[in-house]
Formats: C-alpha cells, sequence, structure tokens
C-alpha cells in the first residue's frame, strides 16, 4: 500500500498492535458458520414474532379486530397497541413514532400488530386473520409541497409533537437549516454577485433513496427472565441507545432491560434506528417464553430507514481564473412519515452543503421534511452524500465553462488547514486536498480497451456475458470526485465511549480483558481494540469481552467514529491500568518509591524503566491482583449552528477523499462498466492497513452502487422494488479493480491522530462515476442513479 | 413430514417438517446449521449457498423434501479433520480470513461454498490458479455489502495459488 509516510509513533516491539495487520478475532467463527447472528438465536421453547404492517401509507385506523388470529392454534399473543404499556412512541431524536399505529398510519409498512406462534407459517396466517378498518387518506408523496405549501395537509397533527424550537419546526418542516455567509449575510441581492461573475453555474440535482441493503435481516431473540425484565439479543449500531428507547415503551426501568450484541450482518446507518427491538420484547413478556424475530429481505426494505432523497438547486459563481465568488444552495431531504435522524442529517447536509471549497459569499437553506414516504435516517455517509453529488456536479460544469482542467479548477479553490468552513469553523486539522487531488490525477490510468490482451473478451465489456456488444459504441470516460464528511458526533452533542479494560495473569501469561458496549458490525473494531491495548499494555494476548449493557454506552458503530471513541476509550483506560501497575512496581519495591511514571513503560509483557532496563516481568509485577479500571472517552466540545445564520464550530473532525473513476459506456444501449474507481485518502494515521483497505473499498462501491443502480423506488409512499431481485446492489462483476493511496497526515486532537475513515469515500465515488459517464457520454446527468435511459437520453 | 437425508457425510432425520419449509430452514432450525444464511431467501444473495450431491445450490431455493435421500454439505461441512483428529479449515477458509475478505461476515458462507467449487473445478481441470475474469463470473451470484469484492478476489487467488503449491496468487 503506497504511503507518503511512515507511522514511526507504531515501532512498538509488541506484536499485533496499532499499525499491524492482524487477524480478527472473529474471523475463524465467521469462515466456519459457527458466528452467532442475531437471526441464528435458537432456544427450544422458543416462539415466532411476526408484524402486520399497514397496506395503505396514510390512512386512519378505525378498528382493529385480532379475535380470528387469537383463535388460531399455535397463536400464543396478538398484541396491538392498546398492549403496549409504556410510552406509546419511541424515536432516536423526536419520539414521534407509534410501537404499533393507533390513530393513523403515516407510511406503508408501518407496524400495526405482531404475533407470537409456534412456526413462522402460523404466525404468517394468524397476521391474515387479523382485520383493521382503515380510512384512506390521501398520501403526501412531495417533498417540496411539504416543505412549502401551506395547504399541504399534515402528516402528524399540529400539537402532537415535541417541539424543538432551535430546528424551526413548523408544518411538515422535521427542521429548516439556513446559513447566511459574506454579502449574503448582510442581505446583497444575487444580482449584485452574479454581475461581477465571469462565468455562472445553475444546475438542479436529484438523488434517489438508497438502501443500506445490509445483508443481515433485522433480527434477535427477547428472553423473559425471572425479575420481570427482559434479555434482549440483538444486531444493532447502539446497544445503549436501544436501551433508552425499549424501557419506556415496555413500562420498565431500564436495569431490566439488559441487551447483548448478537452478531451483526452489516449495518451502515439502518440499525440506528429500533426495528423489531421492542415488538419481540412485547411479546415475550406477555407470553413468557422467548419470541425470536425475523425479517425477510421484503419486509427489512420496510423495516429500517433509508438514506434521504434530496432535491437541490445550486448557483455558483467564479471569476475567469476559476475562483470560485459566491454559491447558494436549496436542498430539500424526504424524511418520510417519522424524524429518525432528519434533524442531523439537515445539520450535515446544510454545513457540508458546498463542499470543501473557499467561497466568500455563500447561502444554504436546507430543509427535512415529514411525508407519508418510508421513513428515511442514517446511511454511510448521512446527508453529506447528496450533496456532495450536487456540488461535484457543478464543479465539473464551471470547469468545463471556463476551460479548466476539473481537477484545477478544484486545486484553486481547495480548502486546507486554517480554511473556514461556511459555518465559520476553522478546519484546525491537516487537510491536503490540493496534493491529494495532484495524487489523484497523478494515479496510472487502466490500459485503454485497444491494448486489452484480448479486447473482445465479453467479460471485460459493458454487458459482459450477456454479449450486448463486442466492443462497438463503446466509449471510456474519466471523472473526478471530492467529498468532505464529519466524523463523529456534531452539533453540541455530548458524544463519549466507555471502556473497562482487566489486566491479570492467566496460566503465568499476562491478559488484557476489553469490554465496551460499541457495536462490532463487521468494520473491524474488535481487532482495534485488541491492537490498542497490546500497544498500551505491552502484552500479546487480548480477549475481547461480548459487547452488552453491563457497561457504559459506546455511542453509536456511526458517523466514522469507534476508532476515534471507542478506541481512545480503550486507549485511556489501558493508560489507568498501566498508572496502576507502576503504583505496584513501586509498592513491592521493584523500582525506588520515588520513580515517576514517565521512567517507567510496558513492553513485550515486561516493565521496563528507562534508567535501569527491565525491571519485572508483568506477571511478577502483577502478582495474584487484577487491575482493573472503566474510563469514559469525550472527543472535544461542538457547538449548535445558530438557527438564523448557520453558524457553529458544528463539527469534531474531518475527513476527505478524492475519486478518480474511470468507465467504458455503450452509448447506443445506455451501459456502463467501471473499468477502475482508484482513490486517495488522508486517514491520519492507519491503524490497521488491511481493514482500512477494506473500509474504502466497501464505502466506494456503496457510492458507485448510488451512482449506477441503487433506488429503492417509491411511487405515491408505495416502494415497487422491495427485493434483491429488483433493488439492485453492485456484484463482483460490477466492481472494479480499486487502487488506494492513503496518506498519513496526523489529526492532532485524535487519539493516535487517526481520522475516521469509512465515510469520505461514499461520498466521493458516486460524483466520480457519474462524472466519467458524462465524459464519455456528453449527457448532462443531474440524477442519481444515472439510468440506462439517461444515458440515451430517452 | 419426515426427511431424511445425508448433511456433511451424517445421516440427519428431521420431524414435522411443513412442506413448505425450504432446506435452508430446515438446515437452520431443525438442524442446528444456522451457518448457511438467511439473507433475501429468494435466490439473489448467494448467502445460503450448499453443496446439493456436489453441485452448489442456494439452500432457500430448495424445497426440504426435494433433499429426501440426498446429500447436502454446507460452510459447517467445509473444515475437515486432519490425521490428528484436530478440524482444519479449508485453505479457502483460511485465506479468507488472512487476506482480510471477512467484515460483517454474513455472505462469507456462501462465498465460500462457491469459490470452494470454483477451485475444486479449476484443480479437476489441472489449471493452477483462475484469472480474475474466472473467479469474478464464478462468483457473481454472491452479493457482499462490506469489502467492495477486492479482498474476496485476494483471499480466492491465495488458496488457489496455496492448493496449486504455488505462490503466483500473492497475498493480501
Amino acid at each position: 500500500m503506497p504511503r507518503t509516510a511512515t507511522p514511526a509513533a507504531f515501532t512498538s516491539t509488541t506484536r499485533d498492535g496499532v499499525g499491524a495487520s492482524p487477524r480478527r478475532p472473529d474471523g475463524t467463527l465467521k469462515v466456519t458458520g459457527e458466528f452467532a447472528y442475531s437471526s441464528d438465536m435458537w432456544a427450544a421453547d422458543m416462539l415466532w414474532g411476526m408484524t402486520l404492517r399497514s397496506p395503505h401509507p396514510h390512512a386512519r385506523i378505525l378498528g382493529i379486530d385480532v379475535t380470528e388470529a387469537v383463535r388460531l392454534p399455535g397463536v400464543y399473543a396478538v398484541l396491538t397497541h392498546e398492549d403496549v404499556p409504556g410510552e406509546k412512541r419511541y424515536g432516536l431524536e423526536y419520539q414521534d413514532q407509534p410501537v404499533l399505529a393507533f390513530g393513523k398510519v403515516r407510511y406503508k409498512g408501518e407496524p400495526v400488530a405482531i404475533v407470537a406462534a409456534d412456526h413462522p407459517e402460523t404466525a404468517r396466517r394468524a397476521l391474515d386473520r387479523i382485520r383493521v378498518d382503515y380510512e384512506v387518506l390521501a398520501p403526501v408523496s412531495d417533498p417540496r409541497r411539504a416543505a412549502f405549501d401551506p395547504d399541504c395537509p399534515l402528516v402528524h397533527e399540529a400539537g402532537s409533537l415535541p417541539v424543538h424550537e432551535h430546528y424551526r419546526q413548523s408544518g411538515n418542516r422535521v427542521r429548516y437549516q439556513p446559513i447566511r455567509t459574506g454579502a449574503f449575510a448582510d442581505g446583497t441581492p444575487v444580482a449584485e454577485l452574479r454581475a461581477r461573475a465571469a462565468a455562472v453555474v445553475t444546475g438542479e440535482y436529484e438523488v434517489g433513496m438508497q438502501d443500506q441493503a445490509f445483508l443481515g435481516p433485522e433480527s434477535g431473540m427477547a428472553v423473559p427472565a425471572e425479575d420481570g425484565g427482559v434479555d434482549l439479543y440483538i444486531a444493532t449500531q447502539w446497544l445503549h441507545v436501544d436501551q433508552r428507547q425499549i424501557a419506556p415503551c415496555l413500562g420498565l426501568p431500564q436495569d431490566k432491560v439488559r441487551l447483548t450484541l448478537a452478531g451483526v450482518g452489516g449495518a451502515f446507518g439502518a440499525r440506528e434506528d429500533l426495528s423489531m427491538q421492542i415488538h419481540a420484547c412485547l411479546l415475550a413478556l406477555r407470553t413468557g417464553r422467548p419470541v425470536k424475530v425475523v425479517y425477510n429481505r421484503e419486509e427489512s426494505f420496510y423495516g429500517h430507514v433509508h438514506r434521504h432523497p434530496a432535491t437541490m438547486r445550486f448557483e455558483h459563481g467564479a471569476a475567469a481564473d476559476g475562483t470560485l465568488l459566491y454559491a447558494t444552495l436549496e436542498i430539500i431531504l424526504d424524511g418520510g412519515a417519522y424524524a429518525s435522524a432528519t434533524p442531523a442529517v439537515v445539520g450535515v447536509a446544510s454545513s457540508l452543503g458546498l463542499g470543501p471549497y473557499e467561497i466568500p459569499h455563500t447561502r444554504v437553506d436546507a430543509y427535512g421534511v415529514y411525508t407519508t414516504n418510508p421513513p428515511c435516517g442514517a446511511m454511510r455517509g448521512f446527508g453529506a452524500v447528496q450533496a456532495c453529488f450536487g456540488y461535484e456536479s457543478q464543479m465539473d460544469r464551471l470547469a468545463a465553462e471556463l476551460g479548466l482542467h476539473p481537477v484545477e479548477l478544484r486545486v484553486r479553490n481547495a480548502m486546507a488547514q486554517g480554511s473556514r468552513l461556511i459555518t465559520g469553523q476553522v478546519i484546525d486539522a491537516p487537510l491536503p486536498m490540493a496534493d491529494m487531488l495532484r495524487r489523484a490525477r497523478a494515479l496510472p490510468l487502466p490500459p485503454a480497451r485497444a491494448d486489452l490482451p484480448d479486447p473482445a473478451d465479453l467479460r471485460t465489456l459493458p454487458g459482459g456475458v450477456a454479449n450486448t456488444s463486442h466492443g462497438e459504441g463503446v466509449v471510456r470516460g474519466v471523472g473526478y470526485g471530492v467529498g468532505l464528511k464529519n466524523l463523529c458526533y456534531s452539533e453540541g452533542f455530548d458524544d463519549y465511549s466507555t471502556a473497562r479494560v482487566r489486566l491479570e495473569v492467566v496460566g503465568g501469561e499476562p491478559v488484557a480483558l476489553v469490554h465496551t458496549a460499541a457495536a462490532e458490525v463487521g468494520q473491524g473494531l474488535i481487532t482495534v481494540k485488541g491492537q490498542i491495548a497490546r500497544t498500551e499494555l505491552g502484552v500479546e494476548r487480548v480477549v475481547v469481552h461480548p459487547a452488552d449493557t453491563r457497561v457504559g454506552s459506546s455511542g453509536s458503530s456511526s458517523a466514522s467514529r469507534q476508532s476515534y471513541m471507542t478506541g481512545g476509550a480503550v486507549k485511556t483506560a489501558c493508560e489507568a491500568v498501566r498508572a496502576r501497575v507502576f503504583d505496584l512496581v513501586r509498592e513491592r519495591g521493584l523500582v525506588p518509591a520515588d520513580r515517576p511514571d514517565a521512567d517507567l513503560s510496558l513492553v513485550g509483557g515486561k516493565v521496563v524503566s528507562a534508567a535501569d532496563g527491565v525491571v519485572a516481568g508483568l506477571a511478577e509485577a502483577l502478582g495474584p491482583d487484577a487491575v482493573e479500571e472503566t474510563r469514559e472517552f469525550h472527543h472535544r466540545p461542538t457547538e449548535a449552528l445558530d438557527p438564523t445564520t448557520g453558524q457553529g464550530a458544528s463539527h469534531t473532525q474531518f475527513g476527505m477523499c478524492v475519486h478518480r473513476a474511470v468507465v467504458d459506456v455503450d452509448v447506443e444501449l445506455g451501459l456502463v462498466k467501471v473499468v477502475a474507481l482508484d482513490a486517495v485518502q488522508d486517514v491520519g494515521r492507519v491503524l490497521h492497513p488491511q481493514q482500512l483497505l477494506g473500509q474504502i473499498q466497501g464505502g466506494a462501491t456503496q457510492g458507485l452502487g448510488l451512482a449506477l443502480m441503487e433506488e429503492v423506488q417509491v411511487r405515491d409512499g408505495e416502494i415497487r422494488n422491495p427485493s434483491f431481485t429488483d433493488y439492485l446492489i453492485p456484484t463482483i462483476l460490477d466492481t472494479p479493480p480499486m487502487r488506494i493511496e492513503v496518506l498519513e497526515h496526523p489529526d492532532p486532537h485524535a487519539p493516535y491522530g487517526l481520522r475516521g475513515a469509512g465515510e469520505p469515500p461514499t461520498l466521493s465515488s458516486t460524483p466520480a462515476v457519474v462524472a466519467a459517464v458524462r465524459d464519455a457520454t456528453g449527457r448532462a446527468l443531474a440524477r442519481v442513479p444515472v439510468r440506462p435511459e439517461d444515458i440515451l437520453g430517452l | 413430514m419426515r426427511v431424511t437425508f445425508e448433511v456433511n457425510g451424517e445421516p440427519v432425520t428431521a420431524d414435522d417438517v411443513w412442506p413448505g419449509e425450504s432446506l435452508l430452514y430446515v438446515l437452520r432450525e431443525r438442524l442446528g446449521l444456522p451457518g448457511s444464511k438467511n439473507a433475501c431467501e429468494q435466490g439473489e444473495c448467494g448467502s445460503c449457498t450448499v453443496y446439493l450431491d456436489g453441485v452448489t445450490a442456494c439452500a432457500c431455493l430448495v424445497a426440504a423434501g426435494q433433499c429426501a435421500g440426498r446429500s447436502v454439505r454446507t460452510v459447517e461441512g467445509l473444515a475437515e479433520a486432519g490425521p490428528d483428529g484436530e478440524r482444519r479449515l479449508a485453505a479457502v477458509q483460511e485465506a479468507f480470513v488472512e487476506a482480510g475478505a471477512v467484515q460483517c461476515g454474513f455472505c462469507t458462507p456462501g462465498l465460500l461454498v462457491q469459490a470452494d467449487d470454483l477451485l475444486e473445478r479449476t484443480a479437476r481441470a489441472g489449471r493452477g490458479v483462475p484469472g480474475d475474469p474466472e473467479i469474478r463470473e464464478a462468483l457473481a451470484g454472491n452479493l457482499c455489502r462490506c469489502t467492495g469484492y477486492e479482498k474476496i478476489l485476494d483471499a480466492v487467488r491465495l488458496a488457489a495459488a496455496r492448493e496449486a503449491g504455488t505462490t503466483e496468487g500473492g497475498a493480501a
């Protein structure tokens, strides 16, 4: 892997520490089939839980009759909203989502009733026997109308929702966030700015609804406990936020709702919200038996939030040399029926809405709205993905207008350390954007088609072995994309993680036990926690305890934050353990009592003194004692955005990726083959080179999917393609080789100087691929995913 | 109904099987073999790929009753006992862990069976390490959402090189 800097800080003598690529500790179980995912939970006396969902996007519930369902042999419980003993609603930010619908349903697929039965087929038949009388209402399908039309029907009745005044809620608006800088803060009319520009580019762009499409469906098992509580084995991204939402709805104190992380089959944001958690617990508590719930793929499309579809209107003005003078953006994000993470998504989409470019005068208006479409919330990239497609498309158009290479235009306006975002926040860590752009441009290009060993090999052509082309009508294109993503939680949220680390001697060898509640969702945090413990404690053997709610919160496996936050917590707890070990060494007289910590270190299973060399083996230093410390790690505070001007240092850290895509397009059939998708990304410090590449390549592939194939197609509130037959994600044939150049410019504020890495490539790959298709076809392509008919201009 | 067949070399019997149950359901819920995964249950993702009489198939698309008297091999049957009785990972399993081809791992069991089949076919034909286009065609029915497939290609090349007794596949 090419690097520009050697991580000199990590020349630790401890094997498999920070900077190495040790194997995942869960890897062997995952290749033998023994790793227990949430859908693999099983108990001898378990029941199957299943959900009745609304067939209408918007309807009043007049009555629910469960009589016939209850009578079916093998059915143990049929529950409706009347059976929810505590709070009837829950939610990540606004408590606006019913556990089971009452009064109204607001999207097609909303849970209305749940059953527990002895076999999934019995449960399904019971659902068929539940009668729900609906009075169908007109759907609220158009997010622009929801944002601006005062006569648009309200999705949530006036006065029924908690008020968050700083979000400027009104009508169907979940949040409105404006930003004004420069002349726009003074009220200067845009016409004056236009008059000063040599080139003005306006554009409307659209991003379709993307699905996270994790492979492991929503699932888990709830087991009733003797103390009247419940134990839930669950695939989630944040155990404690689940617990905090579940317990009040069950009418139980938090300590009676205990969660343990089951194996997680991918997440990508789709497991931030609850799905079947409360339902399984309700059924288990009612029946007194373990209840397993497993969504199938169709239900999964209704069972979690998606990426917000967005419509965007941009205007950019630039001087003849390409220097940006001003920019405006209006972005409308369709949040669907319930708020989920919409307020936070608006916060990102607004503050990063114009990208990593120096622009003196800016105006942004970002709206997140309620409609009766499927609810939208978190997905990798979180509001920054949508805006990035828009502003990068604008950069390409400006470059073309001014006769500049797209990279050159971006370099001339590139942010760097010391730049101010449009929120006024100063970037106070390295951001080598211009260098990254030049490096991306200089990466070797794949061979031209004519230079392939066998240009007629169908497998190298768009359409592949479907035999749609032998090379005629195939045109190559190249495109670039840059994305800036905030990392960790923003806008004043007190973001923290907790770690408990225990060091003791087992079988004559020192062993570190690391316990956190952080969700391993596939990203490899489980490996990184072990590496940090090895590096900090100088031991080889580390056991990572299963994640559960018996330790403090670790926050969410979201926002590219876990290496930073839980990594930081494990590091801090290890430092505390280390200090205790040094105390023991002094107490045992192994070094003089006045010897400071600074003289001592833990290396290779030994306590080492800078003055005296090896002082003792860890086994000797510890003796029979176990040293255990629990620590919380908080990142530095952030600020809320001003609700009128959008000013405020709202973000913790920034990540950037630059992509260059090379595509071959069959311009007669509209088929695209991505030939290369190469990237330059700065990650501060590499903790695990192999897993890092997996994050960048995986994230880039999700961006490729958004560019070319992935869309949850919604018409009048109905999902038209809830299956992997009709919702396409990239296969190994759709995905090209991906060369990654990793840069390491440390962030002085972050543990080890690291920078979260999972999201930035998901931003940049989409505009790069679309730019390459534009380059090949000359089409404007203002909407993703790009469809064959868009390429053909039909 | 009762269904009797062979799984990973052992005879098995499942009782009270509802005729609508798939092979995947019976493996996971009745036989204690949840390794084959339930990602789409409509034959699109390949996560439940097993050998059925030596031919790879999506277990979700096979009715359990169709398996009567037949032989099934799942991901749990890829690792085999060595001469010392210890179970050893198959080359392809070892390579997936080593090359970083496993993230969330939900696609992994199906990919392993499909890749194992490719390696078997390649070895039978005496062809050494398959080329990338051949690996891609062989694994085109297996969706992975985490990796972008690069490390999966690395793993298959590595396993193939080891099986062929060469180092031409290179490391991750």
